[in-house]
Order: C-alpha cells, then sequence, then structure tokens
C-alpha cells in the first residue's frame, strides 16, 4: 500500500501518479546497501589483490585481529554496561565512558606507587588482584553516585531529560576528574609478567592481547550466568521486561537499578585497567572516545541484549583495527590509520539507517 | 501567517547583521596589517599601530603565551620559567625578585597556547584585547603560531619572539608576519641534523615517518624525507596520526611489513611516548631504531614509556653547545632549580630567556622617556629594535636577527640517545651534533 500522497478520499476516486507511487524510503536503501556493498567489497578486493611485492601477509592480518579482539574485548565489557542499563531503564547512559575512565585513573594512584616500591613486579599477581579491586570500586562508586544523584529523581520523567542529564553527567566528571588531578595523560605501570611477546607459528602478539581476550570471555560468561541463574538476575530481567509488572509481583525495582548499575560499573572498572594496562596510559578525557565507541558496539549488537553487546564490542573493535587497511590499502589511501574513526561511526550510522535494533535485536526502531 | 511572516523578517535581519558584522571586521583588520607592514620609519603614536605609554610607576606588560596546561604543559612552563628568570636577572642577580627596565618594574601576563590553533587563537586575542601589553613571548607549539597567533599578534603590532615554535612556515615569506621573530631553530635545520644522523651514524637506507598533522611534525617529516631522500635514503611509508590517539599497534604492524631501518615520530606526548612503549612489542620492528624530535622532549615521555624509551634518539637544541656555558651550568641552572624546585622541564629555557632578553634590549633601546616619569614604546620602533639585533651573546649562541624572523640563525642540534637526555639529566652529551646555517639545508 503506498503511503506517500494518499489522500483522505478513497482510493479508488484517485488515480496516484507515478511518483507518488514509488516507495521512496525502500529505493534510497537500495540504492545505500549496493554503494556500500561495493565500496567495502571493492576494497577488500582490491587489498586481497595487490601485487604481490605489495601484498599484506596472512601473519599481518592474524596479527591486526589478534589487536582488534583485544580492542574489542574492551569495548565488550563497557558496552555491557550501556545495555544492562538501556534494559533496565531505556535509558543511555552517556555518562558510562566516565564512570570506565574513574576506574582506570582511580587505579592508577595504587598502580603507580606499587611500581615504584617494586610490589609490582615482586608479587604481579596480588598487585593486579588489588588493582582490579580498586578500579572496580571506585568505577562501582561512581555509577552508584550517578544513579542515585543524577537518575533516580528522573525515574518518571520524558525519556530525553535523563539523556540530556546523562551528557551533562559525563562532562561534569570528566571536569571534574581534570581539575582534581590535572589533565595531562599519565603512564601506566604494566607488570614485567605481562610484558612481551608471544610467538605462534609465525604470528607474533603482545602477552597482554590474549589476556585481555580471556579476561574479558571470563567477565562476560559469569555475568551471563548471573543474569540468566540467579534469582537477581531474574528480577533483572523481568524489570527490563516490564517495570511496573515487576514492581506488583513484589520486585524491588530500585534495589534491582542499583545492583544494575553496579554490575554495570564492576564492568567498566575491569574494562578500564585491563585498558590502562594495554595502553599504559590513563588520563581525565580517555573515557569519551572509548564510551563512544562502546555504546556504538552496544548498538550494533542490538541494545538491551547481553550477549548482543558482546558481540558489538568484538565486531567493533576488529573492524577498527583490520577495516581501515583492509578495505583502503588497495586502493592506495595515505595513511588509511587515520580513518578508523570513520569506519566506527559509519557503522553506527548504517545500523541505525538499517537494523536499528542491532545485530541481535528485533530488527524495530524506537524512538526515544 | 502573520507570525510567520515576521519570523521570516527577523531571520532575514539577524542574517544581514551577521554579514554586516563579519564584511567591516574584515575590512579594520586589513587596514590595520597594511598600515604596520607599510611602515618601517620612524612612525609616530597616531598612525597605526601606535605607541604605548606606561606611567610613572606603572608596570611595563610582557606577555607570554606558552603550552602550560594538559600535556604539553612541560614544554610551556619550562619557557615561561626561562623567561621569568630573565626579568628576574634584569637587576643582575638571580634573587627572585624581578629587575626593572629603564625604572618601570616587570608585569609578565601569562596566557596558555594550548599547544593547538585554538588555543593560539583564545591566548593571542585576549592578549591582543590588552592595549598595555608591550610584547609577547609565544609560542610554545607552531600549531598555535602558524596563521593563528602570529597573524591576530601582528595585526595590533605587538611584537612577538617565541622560544620554541620550530616549524619552517614561520618564517617563510608569504607566510610570515611582520612581527614575528623566534630564538627557536628552524626546523628546516633539525629535520637535516636527524636525517644525517641516520644515514651517518645509523647507516640507514630506508626510513618512515609518522607526523600527526601538526605543522611542527610535518614540517620535521617533509624535511626528513627531503634530506634522506637526497642522501640516498627512501622513505617506505608517511603516514600520519591523530595526537589523541592510544591505539598504534595496526600502525606499528603495518609499517613493521616493510621492516625500515628507522621510524622518524616527531611528534609531541604522549603519542610519541605510546609509539615507543608499542612499538617495543611489535613484532618485525626489532632492528628498527626509532627516532623522535623536541615535541617529545619533556619529562611526560619517560614517564609514559618506561623502559621501552631506553635506546631512542631524540633530537634537539644541543644545550652542552650553548656558547654561553658557565653561566648557563654555574648561574642560570641552579637559579631554575632553586626557584622551581626541579630539574629543567624541558629544553627550551635558555631560548626563553635569550628571548626575553632581546626584547629587553630593543625596549630599551627603542623607548623614549618622558618627563613626567612615563615611558612611550613605539610599536614599529619596537619590532625595527629587535630586527636590528646583531651579534647579542645569549646563552644559546650568537643572536642576530633576520627579517624573515629567524633570529638563531646558526643552529647546533644535538642528538640525544634516552636515558642520556637532557630532560632528565642535564649534563647530558649528546651522541651527534651539528651545526648548520640556514642556507646549507634544503
Amino acid at each position: 500500500m503506498a503511503k506517500e500522497g494518499v489522500q483522505a478520499e478513497t482510493p479508488s476516486a484517485r488515480e496516484l501518479s507515478l511518483l507518488e507511487r514509488l516507495p521512496t524510503r525502500r529505493i534510497i536503501l537500495t540504492v545505500l546497501t549496493v554503494a556500500i556493498a561495493v565500496v567495502v567489497g571493492g576494497g577488500i578486493y582490491k587489498t586481497l589483490t595487490l601485487p604481490a611485492a605489495e601484498r599484506l601477509g596472512w601473519s599481518f592480518w592474524a596479527n591486526l585481529l589478534v589487536i582488534g579482539l583485544a580492542l574489542g574485548a574492551v569495548y565488550a565489557l563497557i558496552a555491557l554496561g550501556y545495555t544492562l542499563v538501556y534494559g533496565i531503564l531505556r535509558m543511555i547512559n552517556f555518562a558510562h565512558g566516565e564512570v570506565f575512565m574513574a576506574g582506570a585513573f582511580g587505579s592508577y594512584f595504587f598502580a603507580a606507587a606499587y611500581a615504584e616500591s617494586g610490589f609490582l613486579n615482586a608479587h604481579p599477581w596480588a598487585a593486579l588482584g588489588i588493582l582490579f579491586l580498586v578500579g572496580m570500586g571506585v568505577s562501582t562508586g561512581i555509577a552508584v553516585l550517578l544513579e542515585r544523584v543524577c537518575y533516580r529523581p528522573l525515574r518518571n520523567a520524558p525519556r530525553l531529560v535523563p539523556l540530556i542529564t546523562a551528557i551533562g553527567a559525563s562532562l561534569l566528571l570528566q571536569n571534574s576528574f581534570q581539575g582534581f588531578f590535572g589533565s595531562q595523560t599519565r603512564g601506566y605501570p604494566r607488570p614485567s609478567l605481562l610484558d612481551g611477546t608471544i610467538q605462534v607459528g609465525q604470528v607474533s602478539f603482545d602477552k597482554i592481547d590474549p589476556v585481555v581476550i580471556a579476561t574479558a570471555i571470563i567477565v562476560m560468561v559469569a555475568l551471563q550466568i548471573f543474569v540468566q541463574r540467579t534469582k537477581t538476575g531474574k528480577s533483572m530481567r523481568a524489570v527490563a521486561q516490564d517495570r511496573e509488572i515487576a514492581s506488583l509481583m513484589g520486585i524491588d525495582v530500585d534495589r534491582v537499578v542499583v545492583t544494575t548499575f553496579i554490575l554495570g560499573g564492576m564492568l567498566a572498572g575491569i574494562a578500564g585497567v585491563l585498558y590502562a594496562l594495554t595502553f599504559g596510559q590513563v588520563g581525565a578525557t580517555m573515557g569519551f572516545l572509548p564510551g563512544i565507541a562502546a555504546f556504538t558496539a552496544a548498538v550494533l549488537g542490538g541494545i538491551g541484549s547481553v550477549p548482543g553487546a558482546a558481540i558489538g564490542g568484538l565486531i567493533l573493535g576488529v573492524a577498527e583495527s583490520v577495516g581501515p587497511y583492509l578495505l583502503l590499502s588497495g586502493v592506495h589511501v595515505p595513511s588509511p590509520f587515520e580513518l578508523r574513526g570513520v569506519i566506527t561511526f559509519s557503522i553506527l550510522v548504517l545500523v541505525l539507517i538499517f537494523r536499528p535494533g542491532g545485530i541481535l535485536g528485533t530488527g524495530e526502531a524506537e524512538k526515544v | 501567517m502573520k507570525r510567520r511572516s515576521l519570523l521570516a523578517a527577523v531571520a532575514v535581519l539577524g542574517a544581514m547583521a551577521l554579514v554586516a558584522s563579519a564584511c567591516s571586521n574584515d575590512e579594520s583588520s586589513s587596514a590595520g596589517s597594511t598600515g604596520s607592514s607599510g611602515a618601517t620609519g620612524a612612525a609616530d603614536c597616531n598612525t597605526e599601530p601606535g605607541c604605548v605609554t606606561v606611567a610613572e610607576g606603572e608596570p611595563i606588560q610582557i606577555g607570554t603565551l606558552l603550552s602550560i596546561s594538559g600535556d604539553t604543559k612541560n614544554l610551556g612552563l619550562d619557557s615561561q620559567y626561562g623567561a621569568a628568570l630573565a626579568v628576574d636577572y634584569l637587576d643582575g642577580t638571580f634573587d627572585a625578585t624581578p629587575g626593572q627596565i629603564l625604572g618601570h618594574d616587570v608585569e609578565m601576563v601569562n596566557e596558555d597556547d594550548g599547544c593547538s590553533a585554538d588555543g593560539g587563537q583564545k591566548g593571542a586575542t585576549t592578549l591582543a584585547a590588552n592595549p598595555q601589553i608591550v610584547a609577547v613571548i609565544g609560542t610554545s607549539c607552531s600549531s598555535a603560531s602558524l596563521g593563528v597567533a602570529d597573524k591576530i599578534l601582528s595585526e595590533k603590532g605587538i611584537v612577538t619572539i617565541s622560544p620554541s615554535a620550530t616549524n619552517p612556515a614561520l618564517t617563510t615569506a608569504g607566510t610570515h608576519q611582520p612581527y614575528y621573530f623566534r630564538t627557536a631553530h628552524n626546523d628546516r635545520i633539525q629535520a637535516a641534523v636527524v636525517s644525517d644522523f641516520a644515514v651517518e651514524k645509523l647507516s640507514a637506507t630506508t626510513g618512515a615517518t609518522i607526523h600527526d598533522e601538526s605543522p611542527y611534525t610535518q614540517g620535521l617529516t617533509d624535511g626528513f624525507k627531503a634530506n634522506f631522500e637526497a642522501n640516498g635514503g627512501s622513505v617506505t611509508s608517511e603516514d600520519a596520526i591523530n595526537s589523541a590517539d592510544k591505539d598504534f599497534k595496526p600502525l606499528l604492524t603495518k609499517i613493521a611489513q616493510n621492516a625500515p631501518n628507522v621510524i622518524y615520530a616527531p611528534d609531541f606526548n604522549p603519542a610519541c611516548a605510546l609509539i615507543a612503549k608499542q612499538k617495543a612489542t611489535t613484532s618485525g620492528l626489532e632492528n628498527t631504531t626509532l627516532l623522535g624530535s623536541d615535541g617529545c622532549s619533556d619529562a611526560s615521555y619517560t614517564d609514559i614509556a618506561g623502559s621501552s624509551a631506553d635506546g631512542v634518539y631524540l633530537s634537539g637544541p644541543d644545550l652542552t653547545a650553548f656558547s654561553g656555558g658557565d653561566f648557563y651550568q654555574n648561574d642560570f641552572l641552579p637559579a631554575y632549580n632553586e626557584q622551581y624546585g626541579t630539574e629543567p622541564l624541558s629544553v627550551f629555557h635558555a631560548h626563553a630567556f635569550d628571548a626575553m632578553n632581546v626584547l629587553v634590549k630593543a625596549i630599551e633601546s627603542s623607548a623614549v622617556e618622558n618627563d613626567d616619569g612615563s615611558l612611550t614604546i613605539n610599536r614599529v620602533a619596537l619590532r625595527d629594535a629587535v630586527q636590528n639585533t646583531t651579534g647579542y651573546e645569549g646563552i644559546i649562541g650568537t643572536i642576530s636577527c633576520t627579517p624573515d624572523g629567524d633570529c638563531a640563525t646558526s643552529v647546533t642540534i644535538g642528538v640525544y640517545k634516552v636515558p642520556d637526555v637532557g630532560f632528565l639529566n642535564p649534563d647530558a652529551k649528546p651522541v651527534f651534533t651539528e651545526t648548520k646555517t640556514l642556507d646549507e639545508v634544503a
């Protein structure tokens, strides 16, 4: 049924012109799909068929893949925070990037002290354990504070209001950290246990990358078990499904919301320490870009879905690392590395155009 | 209907107002610049850019526009301290009490250049709006100067002397602003020396460059490429990064495909520290040497890069070749240490010291002392006095300014090996040093 141009008269009383009958939205989408397929497919084809002297070996791609998975694992952990909060409150917690930053920053002070005293290398496991605990603690603290002060009073406000509040909270946290601790970047020490490379056949990667991937997978599996198998998890899923009925069933909605933020905070804290260990630095503004990237990952995987966030994060990490070289080396774009951000946010835009519900979502748009 | 046409009318009026204000700004600024660049003789106080009158008992206000916050704050603070020490030394001793110029105190007005075009514009506009600012020591970074601070300050006739902005375009005909000078070296020289080091000492035949789109880094990588190729080397890849990036592993992995002998990454902190750290664990780059420049040369480099910084070569002004050596070692450095409680944070403090002194000498020679105890400083005369500085013996060497703005024409650049570098060890010795003049380089 052509919706465009239909007047209030009965359809049979008026012939619709050709222009009015065209399904314009579908045409635009089709053209866009074809264009993207051509660009992406063409780019990949050209890269893989470069002359032998210029061609990039498979060990190169394997290396990039591992790097991308490690980055994706961090994104996945942060994205889980976004997706959990969205599932419960139908709200995007834009300040989650700062929760991540707070965990990394908090653990930095301990890490720097341990590195100086030598504790970091003498007892690396104990030191790392403490760093993770501190990171998780600080992140969780900030997350709970956010929920209590910024989001709970707005629980029943129109959806746009907490969204804008979240953006404001994000800026507040960034600038507070800058004000208290200074805006310069600080080096984050890494225990020598995690330094160095591993050689697997022809490919060698940073030791830290597989560690990050493994840690993230363990944490995500633990989270999935928690959400699916425990009573609290069941309450969370109930509140996510329908908040009012859940409270009528006797579920303490406030407590469930706080639990969700705690979980999200813990995950972000772990992600923060992992990120700091991988990239070796922390700063007051470090949460901004990973926060947006993780949000993209959550949307890509299907916001509101836990496995979706995990998948979205991994895909996005790999796309960011491998994508620029895969798509642009063949057409000799100089310095494809600079265009990583283009790929990340193009994915966001395209997901929102074609499948706003994400990979594991329902395929329908939901308006705020 | 009525509301819509009223709204439309208001919108049109608003648009016209915007256009009118934009056009009028252009006119006044272009009139100002032609006025100041045209008059080189003795101009009086009624023609643009006019004079500064410092009443009796009032201080002479000298601005500084340096990167004193953020990731590059060591670079800016280091220069600010150098300039402040020059003001202190006006009375002949380093005693933490500022001296005077022609019987007037000196007041330093410190602004932040943010090491970016944005920051340069903000800071320069603030300083230019103050009619009592006689001159400015700044900017720290080329990105804050080029086309931004140098233009804004020149249009107001404010003499600007930079201690560390090294981009060649700042003193090239066509982009040079008439009131802009620098005691910093010209990067054409630095890039040439690094290239010579790579070819002669490291026997490098292949290299890769990484810049971050800023004028400083691009000037260096372009200069390196020109000199390297002129000496028979070949540049395998030229890449760009964003200075806010944290993850360089894909880029380094890609560079490793060509296994160049050297990677020249003359970027700022924290990017260059992260490159050093991530290069250490990128397979394929074990035999590749990393080279950097003075953008990396501040305390945060080793702080972030840790032990992976060892073995990296950083170029910069050769502190041991300062001809003011004795004064530098025995008087300046101890005073720096005592007044600021730290070893020098970067490597441009002496350049800032000399810049301030050149300025003071120019003020002393061009200012007119009036009968009522006030001082009249003619901006054009001040600019000419700075430009005519010849044979001034500063810490960094003999300073002779040229109409193009370069005051340090014969420059000694040293290449240091971390950890034996100037910002960690004031007695650091370069592993390679070369003196070049501007005419000798590409």
